[in-house]
């Protein structure tokens, strides 16, 4: 995306789907789809992981102690990935942070 | 056994060809199917299961103009109960609070509304409809309220570039979270009208401009597709993102579609969804399979390095300016029939042309 990006989140936001985004499961091919307006872009599993765990309630900190217990990874590698991904869709539209 | 193609993304739902206006541009073909052999309800409803079980991921409910039909917030339910991720395709003109109202209700997911220009006079002109600017501004502020996401999309010709950064204004104020700039694309009625819309390059480098300013000045609020108008271009656009590849398209009467203008390929037959499944269809139908991938293709396309980047070009640009379907689309600079594109420029007028207004019966 282009330039400029909304305010930096932290592990406090809360990031939720805006609405006419979302995420899905697709049976036929096996993956995860963020559906947005236009196109449905294939979400790898990371993106997945994270995203399933987007709730509009749970903070991007808590989101990231999950993952990391759940795969037993360092913390700080598991906070690196989610906040970059939450920074990158929050540009692209897809999560808002109220 | 032989290897199915991909199953597509999106369905293209052209609900019907009856419209309130009369863009010189339209999408739609010549012959307009006439609203007695329209699918009926049960008959989309089918089609939208069929789709959403060989992996169709999004149904674009389009026309004509789709709010024409009264059972579309009963097809966006079910597009809906299956998974299916909807958007609606419309002019705007006959949205009401109740009939918006219960689209959302009904779980659509986004709406695409266009504009014929930033002001009402000429939109209203190009649109052949009195009052048609104003029923548009006030769609656009239902839609926001509503908290519906709303794409606005501005067809561009020469009659109205000049006031594109008007029109990304507008697409501003009225809170679209995207905004589509797409020139003219020169099939079916946009063909047949062409000297009275063909832009000349200094008018296109001016919305080139304007745009990319608009970028910088609102990223991360609105994003801005921009298409260019394939004239002038150096290569063809990858039409539909590749014949039978990611797009299926279905007419009012049912017919099944590589693209909305396929139904110009002479000497083949149209599937239709009353005779055949969906994915039937997509995978044997010969329509589909006929330019599908990169087999069909001629020289110099079959052995250029971006043969799996615009799959060659449109096929229905290739009939239409070459003649024949299975062409190299003309406006590549490489396509042995590329005169023509440079004759059609250099052979535009300098006073556009009466529009040839898009109704049932006027081509
Ligand atoms: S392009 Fe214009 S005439 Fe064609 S369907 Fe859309 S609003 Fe109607
Ligand atoms: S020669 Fe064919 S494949 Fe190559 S750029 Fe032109 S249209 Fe595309």
């Amino acid at each position: 995306m282009n330039g400029v990006t909304p305010t930096p989140l932290t592990e406090a936001s809360v990031p939720r789907f805006a609405r006419g985004t979302r995420l899905q499961y697709d049976r036929v091919r096996e993956t995860w789809f963020i559906q947005a307006p236009e196109r449905a872009f294939q979400a790898d599993a990371v993106a997945a992981e994270i995203l399933q765990l987007v709730d509009g309630t749970r903070a991007l900190g808590t989101i990231i102690d999950q993952l990391s217990e759940k795969f037993s990874a360092p913390r700080d590698i598991i906070a690196r990935d989610v906040l970059a991904l939450a920074q990158d869709l929050s540009a692209r539209q897809v999560l808002v942070s109220p | 056994m032989t290897a199915l193609p991909p199953p597509p993304m999106s369905l293209l739902a052209e609900l019907t060809h009856r419209c309130p206006l009369q863009c010189p541009y339209c999408s739609n073909p010549l012959k307009l199917d006439p609203r007695g052999q329209e699918l009926d309800t049960q008959e989309w409803l089918r089609v939208l299961d069929e789709a959403a079980e060989m992996g169709v991921l999004q149904v674009h409910f389009s026309g004509g103009e789709p709010m024409a039909r009264p059972d579309l917030p009963d097809l966006v339910r079910h597009a809906a109960k299956k998974g299916l991720y909807s958007n609606l395709i419309t002019s705007g003109v006959l949205i009401t609070p109740e009939s918006l109202h219960k689209l959302a209700e009904a779980g659509l997911d986004h709406i695409q509304l266009s504009f014929q220009d930033a002001q009402a006079e000429t939109a209203d002109r190009i649109a052949h409809m009195a009052g048609s600017h104003a029923k548009k501004l006030e769609a656009a502020r239902l839609i926001a309220a509503e908290g519906l996401p709303l794409t606005l999309n501005f067809v561009i010709h020469r009659q109205n570039a000049e006031r594109v950064p008007a029109m990304l204004d507008l697409a501003e104020r009225l809170g679209a979270r995207r905004v589509e700039i797409a020139h003219t694309q020169y099939y079916g009625w946009g063909l047949l009208n062409r000297d009275a819309l063909l832009p000349d390059r200094a008018q296109l480098e001016a919305t080139e401009k304007a745009v990319e300013q608009a970028r910088t000045r609102l990223a991360g609020r609105m994003s801005i597709d921009f298409v260019t108008p394939d004239y002038y271009a150096e290569q063809p656009k990858p039409c539909m993102g590749g014949w039978g590849q990611r797009f299926i398209n279905i007419s009012p009467a049912g017919r099944v579609l590589p693209c909305h203008a396929a139904e110009s390929i002479p000497g083949v037959v149209f599937p239709t969804v009353r005779e055949a499944s969906l994915a039937d269809i997509w995978n044997t139908a010969p329509l589909f399979t006929m330019f599908r991938g990169t087999d069909w293709m001629p020289e110099p396309c079959k052995s250029c390095a971006f043969k799996e980047d615009d799959w060659g070009g449109c096929r229905c640009q290739a009939l239409a300016l070459a003649g024949r379907a299975d062409a190299t689309d003309p406006v590549c600079h490489r396509a042995p029939d590329h005169t023509v594109i440079e004759r059609t420029i250099t052979a535009r007028p300098q006073t556009p042309p009466p529009f040839q207004y898009r109704r049932f019966g006027n081509a």
